[in-house]
């Protein structure tokens, strides 16, 4: 099962290695991860998207919260989050494909970015799920190049992470 | 008074009560050994290599339960300290490494004597440092001390880069130290411990599985009084040895891979497991399929990634061991009008131990020609102190050890149980022996990893450090010889030595005195004649060639599938 967790951590040195290393050295996986200051001084956010049964769920948990510069580990289940992610897609549209490719930007609320005689560059945002979605839409006409963020997310309602 | 960062540290470590370290100089830390040169209130100790100074700080840490030190230059010293770090991380020892780095303009710059220690050893620290001011080793080494020793203990490394060593600056130690990310839940939850109470009182045939936690927490006397109130049966893992006497009866041993068949029986047919600081590793639990099957299981661990990890848990209660049980004696006693009939309906039970005690006790056959290495751990613990402390490397005589030789009190065993550490039980014991310069400490060895720090006589002698090291001598690496004997149809793979070391003359070359046994007869006047001696002695003892550990629970078995005889 395809999980997400934010991490706030000090934005101290090797804090991004400590995570790396507890993720890799234990066998978990890492579907994205993204990593930026927070509002807090010397605070940074990570948003892991990660996969496993509910087990292994609660030792990624209990390990992050192991590590010394992790203050707090936020476990996102059942939509108790928002979630989106940004993605440029490079592609390819020469004749017929162009009006296509436009349609589709048009219908995901996507932005041209950049325009060449041959290509459009697009900027996506959304849900990773709608992300899926536009990708696979714009793949039959030709993906030259695909750069995604990777999810962040931030719980609902009015608290912050803090409260 | 501004003094140099090298002088701060010295500092630091006094503030903190460290009275001996260990450690090897070079160009990195040479400042630091200069400023030690008149530091008196620093008793400082030279190995003969880095990995022997760690796991002697490990030792010394083991047997005192402070925080051992241990100093290494850049590059390969810090490489060295890999092995002993490792050893310490999956034991749970506290300790710090303090590493000397490339002054800060080059790190990056693969200078000389450079390697990233930081990133090498962070799978295996608790936690690291990079020291990048002078203004910041007072807090960094509160913090690191802190650490390794607070929670679940650990090494801490701190890299100490040259320049900072050099760099002038006040020094002010902080009385205390916050760490927002790092808050150890050290206080068991009142309603769990009262939950606990109430499953032991409606048990039948309930276990205490007793790790190493016990030791750490220094637990053994609240353990032991709650498991005699209750009259539970008591095994402890490897590491938990000592923590419970072995020579009280409600003593099952030590259960797992090497444990006694009353152990493993007991944990197979319990009906309610109370693991206390131990971490259900697949040394103790066999197949996890099949382990205790019919237990519900109580888990304390101070911890909370212990929980769970291997095994279900019916309540998890995290917390110092100690705290939890001395709730758990407290919650005993509210409950008192219910013991005598709780201790009464126990009886079938106890029976059952008794039974499994007598049916299959550990044992060897004994022979009038050819010394038995079980007997002579048994003659060592007959011969030897009652506070001695006994160190072990890994394999065949570390389990006949942890068998044979009857743990009374903690911290009376220094053993490499989670890494497996050969070589880690002459420098183990060397920092024992400096923490207690008058008790008896006997390093058990087997002639594999005895040689893989031989060069730490020099380190006893120069020091005066009476280590009476044991050789049992079968002239293999006989734990791997027993698996090929076992599982690999006798093709014994490089595990003979073939070439005989004259450990006597060994002795002799480093200033110490060796005395030999071929014979069962000459088993007790050895150790006697070694134990006499003032100074660091090699007793070795030829032992049957092709002796076995057992019981065994093959790998991958379950716990009631013991190999008896083989």
């Amino acid at each position: 099962m395809q999980h997400t967790i934010s991490v706030i951590v000090e934005n101290d040195f090797g804090v991004l290695s400590r995570v790396a290393t507890l993720f890799s050295g234990r066998g978990f996986n890492i579907d994205s991860l993204t990593v930026a200051p927070t509002n807090e001084e010397g605070l940074s956010r990570m948003t892991i998207v990660t996969r496993g049964d509910d087990q292994i769920l609660e030792q990624i948990n209990k390990q992050l919260n192991k590590l010394i510069d992790v203050l707090k580990v936020l476990d996102f289940t059942d939509g108790s989050a928002i979630e989106r992610e940004l993605a440029l897609i490079k592609v390819a549209a020469e004749d017929d494909a162009r009006a296509e490719v436009l349609r589709v930007v048009d219908i995901f609320r996507a932005k041209i970015i950049d325009v060449t005689p041959k290509s459009y560059t697009i900027e996506a945002t959304g849900n990773p799920l709608k992300i899926d979605g536009i990708l696979e839409l714009l793949r039959p006409l030709g993906l030259k190049e695909v750069v995604r963020t990777g999810a962040v997310a931030i719980g609902r309602g009015a608290k912050g992470w803090n409260g | 008074m501004k003094m140099n960062g090298a002088r701060i540290m010295l500092e630091c470590l006094k503030k903190e009560g460290v009275d001996t370290i260990f450690g090897y100089p070079g160009g990195t830390v040479i400042n630091l050994y200069d400023a030690l040169f008149d530091f008196k209130e620093i008793h400082h100790i030279l190995p003969r290599h880095e990995q022997a100074g760690t796991h002697a700080a490990d030792g010394y840490a083991r047997a005192t339960g402070r925080v051992g030190v241990v100093i290494a230059t850049s590059g390969p010293g810090a490489t060295n300290t890999v092995t002993g770090i490792a050893t310490a991380y999956m034991d749970s020892i506290p300790m710090v490494i303090i590493t000397g780095q490339v002054p800060t303009p080059l790190i990056g710059n693969d200078a000389f004597q450079e390697v990233d220690i930081i990133g090498i050893t962070r799978p295996c620290t608790k936690h690291s440092f990079l020291i990048r001011d002078v203004k910041d080793i007072a807090l960094t080494m509160k913090k690191a001390f802190y650490i390794a020793r607070s929670g679940r203990p650990g090494p801490v490394l701190v890299d100490f880069p040259k320049d900072i060593q050099i760099a002038q600056s006040e020094f002010d130690y902080p009385e205390t130290v916050e760490i927002r990310g790092y808050k150890p839940n050290l206080s068991g939850h009142p309603r769990q411990v009262e939950k606990a109470v109430a499953m032991i009182l409606e048990s039948h045939r309930p276990v205490m599985y007793v790790g190493g936690g016990t030791v750490l927490s220094d637990s053994a006397e609240p353990l032991t009084e709650l498991a005699r109130t209750l009259t539970l049966p008591v095994t402890t893992t490897l590491m938990g040895l000592g923590s419970f006497p072995e020579s009280d009866e409600l003593s099952l041993g030590m259960l797992g891979m090497h444990g006694s068949y009353c152990a493993n029986m007991a944990m197979s047919n319990s009906d309610l497991i109370i693991a206390v600081g131990a971490r259900f590793d697949d040394r103790v639990t066999g197949k996890l399929s099949t382990f205790a099957p019919h237990a519900k299981i109580i888990h304390i661990d101070v911890d909370p990634t212990s929980i769970k990890k291997n095994v279900p848990v019916d309540l998890p209660i995290v917390g110092d061991v100690k705290d939890v049980l001395l709730k758990m004696i407290k919650q005993t006693d509210k409950n008192k009008e219910k013991l005598a009939g709780f201790v009464a309906a126990l009886t079938p039970w106890h029976s059952d131990i008794t039974a499994w005690k007598e049916k299959h006790p550990l044992g060897y056959k004994q022979s009038s020609t050819i010394i038995k290495p079980q007997f002579v751990i048994q003659k060592l613990r007959e011969l030897s102190d009652d506070d001695a402390i006994i160190s072990t490397d890994v394999g065949q005589h570390q389990m006949w050890t942890a068998q044979f030789f009857q743990f009374n009190k903690p911290r009376t065993l220094l053993t490499s149980g989670g890494l497996g550490t050969m070589g880690y039980g002459l420098p183990a014991a060397m920092g024992a022996q400096a923490a207690f310069p008058n008790r008896q400490i006997i390093s058990i060895c087997g002639d594999g990893g005895v040689q893989m720090n031989i060069q730490e006589m020099a380190t006893l002698v120069q020091n005066r450090l009476p280590v009476k090291i044991v050789i049992l001598n079968n002239n293999f690496l006989g734990m791997v010889r027993q698996w090929q004997e076992l599982f690999f149809d006798k093709r014994y793979s490089s595990t003979c030595m073939e070439l005989p070391i004259d450990y006597i003359k060994l002795a002799d070359a480093y200033g110490a005195k060796g005395f030999l046994a071929t014979k069962p007869g000459d088993v007790e006047s050895v150790i006697k004649q070694g134990f006499e001696e003032k100074g660091p002695v090699i007793m070795e003892f030829m032992v049957a060639r092709e002796e076995k550990v057992l019981p065994m629970v093959p790998a991958g078995a379950s716990l009631n599938e013991m190999v008896l005889n083989a």
